[in-house]
């Protein structure tokens, strides 16, 4: 099995010395969900903006299912699904055309493009009825499932998620992770989940990415990464959070 | 085949040639005059004269003052005015010393000008005062003023400003009162009313018996010469000329009185006066009244829309389009606001004088005046919504895969939306508002009977303008109203 991303010997960073990440080298496996955790400023985040050339590297590779990532990145962030913190859904359109507006773009034709709303639909567990309404007019949690309805509809082969429940409130979370794992079973789709939560990560993951002032602190399966912390700061940040 | 080709050609170009040397002899004679009833009254003397020898005569009444007229013709967008000596040599001119006719016609020669023979009336400026004023304060002389410093003295704004006028009598009289400047049409009022004691007039004016007002001797002979006489293009035909110097020595200044007086306070038309005038002399035939208060009202009302819409559809597409170049560059944006505010704040007037010697009087400058007013609000809208979209939401748009014509039409425009529809709505009922000033550059509108009844003190005719304006700023909120309901979605309304 291939990877679906890897990053070899990355370095990026936003003000003159002052590197976010240093030399970052990390494989993500495909088909499985990489959680990377870390606190605010660790880089986590850059991690993800170079993976949908939102970002550059100032030097080393980024390869995205063995290739680099082209010139021209419209093609390819199509293929690549984002769904962010508070869904990010266009206030101006209604839900359908919020998780339809890239299918049309690509010129689907209608009836392929409403099979596939319905089907996201279902398996998101939203009603019907909530299609043709405006995103305010959703609860929190709902319009997170609408977001990630959008970020499936093309069917990526990946997906990127940065922080995308951290605004929905504990009870409704829960829900949202069950269907969020049966969805990625479904689509057979590779995800890369940014977060500052562990027990998030935990739950969702089977690989975990730890980062640290722009370096991996530790990465590899779940189970691995809790049975054995590779160092001081790694304990720590599971002691802290899953007890 | 080649020679039938240029043959063709040849054929065409004369005809062209023919076409234009047609249309430049058929031209009409365009005929304007100023802003107040005397400068209309002989405008119209002028016209009907022309149009009594079977020429045809286009009427651009109303300018908005000297320069304005002066410029124009000059420009050579229209052909003839009528002017007074005194003002061409002392205010176009600056030559005080020059006051005969022909001595001007040699300063004015190299521009293409001369003034004609004078019609026969001196209108000079006056200082008038209501008789009783001037009996319990002892003012027989302009120069008794100057024992009074309290007397409320207010003149035209021309007047205000002329080298000859205010500034220079000051002077000569030793006149050190604050003074301030009114519209001449209202002087007369509030004279009237008492609440001033002392105004500029014009020795023809009808008002001075109406309102028993005294005109103040110049005994130090202070104002020149103001010789009412045609000021026209010398390119004009030969008949064109002898229809004009026909008029000559006609008009003495109890008749233009007399006739000032009949469209001031018998509210007659300067046409059926004119007629009259021109009647009693064998100038020409009797005429009906043309036109009536419907039609005046439908074409004034028309023209006003035909001025704002045209420039706010430019001020639209440029103010939009130049919004969407510059607003991801926050220091051009601001240079791009900045620029327009400064625009803003000058005045529309002024503007409009500004605009003559590019683009001469009539609907272009109008045009371009309403679309740099128009374009503040409208750009400044457009660029506080364009750079104030959630971030969320931009950085969304980006990694989802949406080129950027795709962010602009799915997420910049639609969210910006409201805010620039609320800028196009405020630009278009401050061009509704602006457009009366239209009329002063001859671009008509529903400003030219405000600008007629201004000259009358015609309170009739100024609602006239003023009523049809309101209520195509009421409809044009409602029309606007009814658009934004029906362009933006409810979930941005609120």
């Amino acid at each position: 099995m291939s990877d679906c991303v890897r990053f070899e010997n990355v370095w990026k960073s936003y003000l003159p010395d002052q590197p976010v990440l240093k030399d970052v080298s990390l494989a993500l496996p495909t088909g499985a969900t990489t959680a990377i955790v870390g606190e605010s400023g660790s880089g986590k985040t850059t991690l993800l903006q170079l993976v949908n050339a939102v970002q550059e590297p100032d030097r080393g590779t980024v390869l995205v299912f063995d290739e680099p990532i082209p010139e021209d990145p419209i093609r390819f962030r199509r293929q690549i699904g984002y769904s962010v913190q508070g869904a990010g859904l266009f206030p101006h359109m209604t839900n359908r055309e919020n998780v339809t507006l890239l299918a049309r773009l690509e010129g689907w034709a209608e009836n392929k493009i409403a099979e596939r709303f319905e089907a996201l639909l279902e398996e998101m567990e939203l009603p019907e009825e909530l299609a043709d309404r405006f995103p305010r007019e959703l609860s929190g949690g709902q319009q997170q499932r609408v977001g990630l309805c959008r970020a499936l509809m093309l069917s990526p082969r990946l997906l990127l998620l940065d922080e995308p429940f951290s605004a929905v409130d504990p009870i409704t979370r829960v829900g949202i992770y069950e269907r969020f794992r049966e969805v990625q079973a479904q689509e057979g789709v590779s995800s890369l989940l940014v977060t500052h939560d562990m027990r998030e990560a935990v739950k969702l993951a089977q690989m975990l990415v730890i980062v640290a002032e722009g370096q991996v602190a530790q990465a590899g399966p779940v189970a691995d990464v809790l049975a054995n912390p590779a160092n001081d700061y790694v304990a720590e940040l599971l002691r802290g959070q899953l007890e | 085949m080649n020679c039938r080709a240029v043959a063709l050609l040849l054929l065409a170009a004369v005809t062209a040639g023919v076409a234009l040397a047609e249309t430049a002899e058929t031209a009409p004679v365009v005929i304007a005059s100023k802003n107040f009833n005397e400068s209309y009254i002989l405008a119209e003397v002028i016209a009907q004269r022309l149009e009594a020898d079977g020429i045809a005569v286009e009427r651009r009444f109303g300018l908005g003052g000297t320069l304005i007229c002066f410029d124009a013709l000059v420009a050579g967008e229209i052909d003839l005015y009528v002017e007074y000596t005194g003002t061409l040599s002392q205010a176009i001119l600056g030559s005080p010393e020059v006051t005969e006719v022909d001595a001007l016609n040699e300063l004015i020669a190299d521009r293409g000008l001369a003034m004609r023979s004078p019609l026969g009336f001196n209108n000079t400026y006056a200082m008038a005062t209501p008789r009783a004023v001037a009996e319990s304060r002892g003012l027989e002389r302009i120069g008794d003023m100057a024992a009074h410093g309290d007397l409320k003295v207010v003149v035209s704004h021309e007047f205000l400003e002329r080298d000859d006028g205010w500034p220079g009598l000051s002077v000569a009289y030793g006149l050190d009162m604050p003074v301030t400047g009114i519209e001449h049409g209202l002087a007369y009022q509030a004279i009237a009313e008492g609440s001033i004691d002392v105004t500029d007039a014009y020795s023809t004016d009808g008002e001075l018996e109406r309102y028993d007002l005294k005109v103040l001797a110049d005994d130090l002979g202070y104002f020149p010469e103001y010789l009412a006489a045609p000021l026209v293009r010398t390119d004009l035909p030969g008949p064109v000329l002898d229809a004009i110097d026909s008029l000559a020595d006609r008009i003495d200044a109890a008749r233009m009185q007399a006739m000032n007086a009949e469209v001031v306070f018998a509210k007659r038309s300067f046409a059926s006066v004119a007629n009259e005038f021109l009647v009693a002399e064998g100038l020409s035939e009797v005429r009906g009244e043309t036109g009536n208060l419907i039609r005046a009202l439908g074409r004034n009302t028309l023209q006003h829309l035909k001025l704002t819409a045209t420039a706010l559809v430019g001020a639209v597409i440029f103010g939009i389009g130049l919004s969407l170049l510059v607003f991801r560059k926050p220091m051009v944006a601001r240079a791009v606001t900045y620029f327009c505010g400064l625009l803003q704040t000058v005045p529309s007037i002024a503007l409009l004088a500004l605009l003559i010697p590019l683009l001469g009087i009539g609907m272009a400058p109008a045009v371009l005046a309403l679309f740099l007013y128009s374009l503040l609000p409208i750009l400044r809208n457009t660029l506080t919504a364009l750079t104030t979209i959630d971030p969320t939401l931009i950085r969304v748009a980006e990694a989802m895969g949406l080129k950027p014509g795709e962010q602009l039409r799915h997420v910049y425009l639609p969210l910006s939306a409201p805010s620039m529809f609320a800028g196009i709505r405020t630009a278009a009922v401050i061009s509704i508002g602006t457009a009366t000033l239209a009329a002063f550059i001859g671009a008509g509108g529903l400003g030219d009977p405000i600008v007629t009844g201004l000259a009358l003190n015609d309170t009739n005719l100024i609602l006239q303008g003023a009523i049809p304006a309101a209520v195509l700023a009421i409809l044009t909120e409602l029309v606007f109203d009814g658009l934004e309901r029906w362009l933006i979605p409810a979930s941005l309304r609120d």
